[in-house]
């Protein structure tokens, strides 16, 4: 692996720029499907409309959503923001199923007692219902993260910088070593994610861990979720 | 004191869940709603926390009409157990039992301290303030939510078939429990069951309610015992079935109680 030792400083670089591109549509994507999910969750009738649309959001194929982002947005063709709100969409696309199984699937006696007990409205979705959705919203996310960290890839076909340059220059160049390492930095970051993720969830969630078949429950729910939705997108 | 005028509940659906319902729910006493399903007694016993408001009709607490209080201000003066117990499964016991202090502004050291003594008054040991409540037993959960009830100092206690999910060892000794806590404590309590036993055992005034919270008898259990007023409530409490029929043997020089089988219960002291 003399191609990584020579140039480590380039991975480096690529990698923080690969991290920065995706932070940003995780966290927004989580942000702007919460408050979907609720509507989606607490009318009934615009549950289904809401589902099929994000649902037809995640199979446009990502080169061309890429491609139209500046005739969409009025952005520089090279801007990094292209990349940012396509993947913020298959964010949005993935997550706000998950938001609208989470916030449903929280017993609603417990949310009566909630009210009984002198809670108001908004006291009770921020005391009550988001976090006991908190777990699932987690298992979401963490199909989101390992989601947007290999999609962001692709920005480097439209020339924004990311990790996805090791691909498009390695085959190029035919250099497998190049390729490999790209790789192999995609995997590392997708893996650090979601480690951040499931720590984020012991520190917020400690409740969850008393409750260990519920959890595993969740797990279960999601992976066959997760099994669905691997085969559309990319 | 709790009065009911005239109060009716039509749900959207149609439903006539209650009907020109009258009754004054004396203070600090025990009040029993009891009656098989779908007889309106959980209706009614949320329309007093405006969990559900009247369609017509009004309800006074201490001489105050309830639709003209704030429901999220009026819920948190009164005292709620449910079924289930209903503690959110995200708070540990100790801040479970706190909440509607919390709610009401009280610094979250105070409650808590205040919140541990309440373990003491319901008989839990205040090793569990510090666990999540789905590691409770069933029975422990129910405690933890009849402290939570009283966490406030509420004049009222609303109780929802709290007792209906615990075996029955457990429910004899948590009813026994509720007779104390009633009696040392002077709530007026509210309780609503489908089970005439746990109705007489706690009841000041038992409301034995038919379809649509039509009153078919209130009263004492004794005067209930005494007087069923029809067929219906003879029915319900089983007196035509001589579940409540004792009669006296002469055994020796003692008089032995026993039941419509022959079964000795108890016998009569001189």
């Amino acid at each position: 692996m003399n191609w990584v030792g020579n140039n480590l400083d380039l991975v480096w670089e690529l990698m923080l720029a690969h991290i920065s591109l995706c932070i940003p549509p995780i966290i927004i994507g989580f942000l702007i499907s919460i408050p979907i999910g609720w509507v989606a969750n607490r009318y009934r009738i615009s549950r289904g409309t809401i589902l099929v649309v994000l649902g037809l959001l995640y199979t446009i194929p990502s080169l061309p959503l890429f491609i139209f982002m500046p005739l969409i947005l009025g952005t520089p063709q090279l801007s990094s923001v292209n990349v940012v709100v396509a993947l913020t969409i298959y964010a949005v696309a993935l997550m706000v199923r998950t938001a609208t199984d989470g916030l449903g699937s929280v017993d609603k006696d417990i949310l009566q007692a909630a009210s009984a007990m002198g809670y108001s409205g908004w006291q009770r979705f921020w005391r009550v219902e988001l976090p006991l959705a908190g777990p699932v919203l987690l298992s979401g996310l963490r199909v989101v993260s390992a989601s947007t960290v290999s999609l962001a890839t692709i920005g480097s076909v439209i020339g924004v910088t990311s990790l996805g340059y090791l691909f498009v220059n390695g085959l190029q160049r035919s250099i497998p070593a190049e390729v490999i390492t790209g790789i192999i930095a995609v995997l590392i970051i997708a893996i650090v994610f979601d480690l951040v993720l499931v720590l984020i969830g012991r520190l917020v969630l400690p409740w969850s861990r008393a409750d260990r078949v519920k959890r595993s429950r969740t797990r279960e729910v999601e992976r066959a979720r997760t099994a669905v939705l691997t085969g559309a997108g990319q | 004191m709790i009065e009911f005028r005239s109060v009716t509940k039509q749900f959207p659906d149609g439903t006539v869940a209650v009907e020109g319902f009258d009754l004054v729910v004396p203070p600090r006493k025990t009040t029993v709603f009891v009656g098989s399903s779908g007889c309106g007694k959980t209706t009614l016993l949320r329309m007093i926390n405006r969990m559900i408001d009247p369609t017509s009709g009004s309800i006074l607490i201490d001489g105050e009409d309830t639709s003209t209080l704030a429901p999220v201000k009026l819920r948190r003066r009164i005292g709620y157990v449910m079924q289930n117990s209903g503690l959110l499964p995200h708070r540990k016991v100790i801040d479970n039992v706190a909440t509607v202090p919390v709610l009401n502004g009280v610094a979250k050291k105070e409650a808590r301290e205040h919140a541990l003594e309440l373990l003491d008054t319901v008989g839990l040991d205040r090793s569990l303030a510090e666990k999540y409540p789905r590691q409770l037993s069933g029975g422990q959960q129910q405690r933890v939510g009849v402290a939570r009830g009283l966490a406030a100092d509420p004049n009222i206690l609303l109780m929802d078939e709290p007792f209906g999910a615990v075996d029955p060892i457990v429910r004899a000794e948590l009813q026994q429990e509720t007779i104390r806590l009633q009696e040392g404590l002077g709530k007026t309590v509210v309780f609503v069951t489908h089970d005439i036993d746990e109705a007489f055992l706690l009841g000041h005034q038992v409301v034995i309610l038919q379809k649509g919270g039509h009153i078919a008898q209130v009263g004492t259990p004794a005067e209930i015992l005494a007087n069923p007023v029809n067929d219906f409530v003879a029915s319900f409490v089983g007196a035509d079935r001589g579940k409540r029929m004792l009669r006296i043997q002469r055994v020796g020089d003692r008089d032995v109680v026993v039941d419509e089988h022959g079964t000795p219960t108890g016998v009569l002291q001189s």
